[in-house]
């Protein structure tokens, strides 16, 4: 069968220095995956240049078989927190339109029914009651929210998000990993970008364990063993404190 | 204050260089309004300042081949904004350094060009604008520009507001961000010459920034903004007309000040942002936990 996303020998640099080095990893369609690795191993690099957003040294990427460029507007991308100017003049309702932008093509403005389609998002992520809130208003989970619910407008194959994890409310992930969730079983690919190990097992059926080079990619349990994890967490004894420590912080 | 109104507006009626003055100075207030907010969401107001200073060369060399000052200050402004994107993508010299850097420059070849033309009254102009000397040319070309400015804008709005907001996404599904930066700098040039008669050069990144700083302050809707940014733009350049009238001042220093004044105004009473609603709320909040 084909696979939703293969990468094939990526090398890439970042400010001169090569951060992501000789990365070969396939997905198969329909499976939720974690990118995880300790600090500066090149995961959101790895994420960015696999979605073409930074160039790349070296490697082929290929989406369904095809090149990149034939799937692009059905990729979903949700930035780091951080990427964001929160309090840019946009309102909550507005954000999640964005998601349509993709496929209307150019000089085409939004529809009622793609607004309609935006609200129904938000209802997803339950927050349908603050669509005319400027986002800066909002608490870090639901702006993480609100996003999740701009890539579901998008109506989208596959999904990349950076770190959606981070900063966030225990119920606002709740709620953000059950709609991965229902995503997979709706067939759809996703790729997340985390650095909880505690929870890795249980959030995603596949990970990949990343330190500049490929540790290890492949089912949770497996990647989850001591001797694998070691590996690429070497200089960091905080690993070894009890569960779900938070090893990058 | 009343004879003066009346006076303006007999003036108004009988003089012919007004009318277009205030004509221009309106385009221009809507055309900047509505350029600035994209340039200060862009976090590029250090940008804007750099073009503007930076078409005067272009603007001298015009000037000595007899041709429209649009022209040359397109040039030496996208150049300028090519040139300083090179710098400090090729060294560890800092974004803002490379534009203290290349701006200054190319503004002291603008002066030094001006000076051996011995025309130091067309750089006052040029520096300073000399709204009440449009010409009828002039007229037509901020026309033009004002109706390419609007015209792009609304047919681009989509890919401008994903693009400023989130280029990361922008980019993902296939925008050329890199090429709506260079059209905004080849806009900004424009709007640079639009400006020239009305505040000049050195104002005009006033005109940009100050307006959509305003409506920045007002609104939480960037479509909302731009009508505000425009709106006050407009306002800005028919109160400072008329008071550079009046009063017999350079236009430039009166319109930017009417616009100084209405920021001013949204800073401390903005419902929203203002620090005097702030401050008066925050103390209502104390006073009720010292109950």
């Amino acid at each position: 069968m084909k696979y939703a996303l293969e990468i094939e020998r990526l090398f890439v640099s970042y400010l001169g220095n090569q951060v992501v080095k000789d990365i070969t990893f396939s997905v198969k369609k329909g499976s939720l995956v974690g990118i995880i690795g300790p600090n500066g191993a090149g995961k959101s690099t790895l994420m960015k240049a696999a979605l073409n957003l930074i160039s790349k040294d070296k490697g082929d990427i290929k989406i369904f078989g095809e090149p990149l460029k034939k799937w692009k507007k059905n990729i979903a991308y949700v930035p780091q927190r951080s990427d964001i100017d929160w309090d840019f003049p946009i309102t909550v309702i507005d954000v999640v339109l964005l998601g349509t932008y993709p496929k209307l093509g150019l000089f085409k403005r939004p529809s009622r029914s793609d607004r309609e389609w935006a609200q129904e998002c938000l209802k997803t992520v339950g927050m349908e009651n603050f669509s005319g809130r400027q986002i800066g208003e909002l608490s870090g989970g639901q702006q993480q929210r609100v996003f999740l619910a701009r890539a579901l407008a998008q109506k989208a194959e596959l999904f990349f998000l950076d770190e959606p994890f981070v900063g966030i409310d225990v119920a606002s992930e709740e709620t953000i990993i059950n709609i991965l969730r229902d995503l997979k079983k709706e067939g759809k690919t996703i790729l997340v970008v985390h650095h909880d190990l505690g929870k890795a097992e249980s959030y995603f059926d596949h990970l990949l364990l990343l330190n500049q080079h490929m540790i290890h990619y492949g089912a949770s349990e497996e990647v989850l063993q001591p001797e694998v994890i070691t590996k690429a967490y070497a200089n960091q004894f905080s690993f070894l404190q009890p569960k779900g420590v938070n090893v990058t912080s | 204050m009343n004879m003066n109104m009346i006076d303006f507006f007999e003036a108004l009626f009988q003089y012919e260089f007004l009318q277009k003055a205030l004509f221009t100075s309106v385009m221009v207030g809507v055309i900047c309004g509505i350029v600035g907010c994209f340039i200060i969401l862009r976090g590029m107001s250090l940008m804007g300042d750099a073009i503007s200073h930076a078409v005067l060369p272009g603007v001298a060399i015009s000037y000595m081949l007899g041709i429209s000052f649009f022209f040359g200050a397109v040039i030496t402004g996208v150049l300028t904004a090519i040139g300083i994107g090179y710098v400090s993508q090729n060294s560890r010299i800092k974004h803002d350094m490379a534009i203290g850097i290349m701006f200054t420059s190319m503004f002291a070849v603008g002066i030094v060009i001006i000076t051996l033309m011995k025309s130091s009254a067309d750089l006052y102009h040029i520096l300073f604008g000399n709204v009440l000397a449009v010409r009828m040319s002039d007229m037509w070309i901020t026309v033009g520009i004002g109706v390419l400015v609007i015209g792009l804008v609304t047919l681009f709005y989509k890919e401008l507001l994903v693009s400023t907001f989130d280029p990361t996404m922008a980019q993902s599904y296939g925008l050329p961000n890199k090429w709506i930066h260079y059209a905004l700098m080849v806009v900004l040039t424009m709007v640079t010459v639009a400006s020239l008669q009305t505040v000049g050069i050195v104002l005009v990144v006033a005109m940009l920034i100050t307006p959509a700083a305003t409506a920045y302050l007002l609104t939480n809707r960037l479509s909302v903004m731009i009508y505000l940014s425009a709106f006050f733009g407009i306002i800005a350049s028919v109160f400072g007309l008329y008071f550079s009238f009046i009063y017999n001042l350079a236009s430039g220093a009166t319109i930017v000040l009417v616009s100084a004044f209405m920021f001013a105004m949204a800073f401390f009473f903005s419902p929203s942002q203002g620090l005097v609603w702030k401050a008066l709320k925050a103390r209502k909040n104390r006073a009720e936990l010292m109950r």
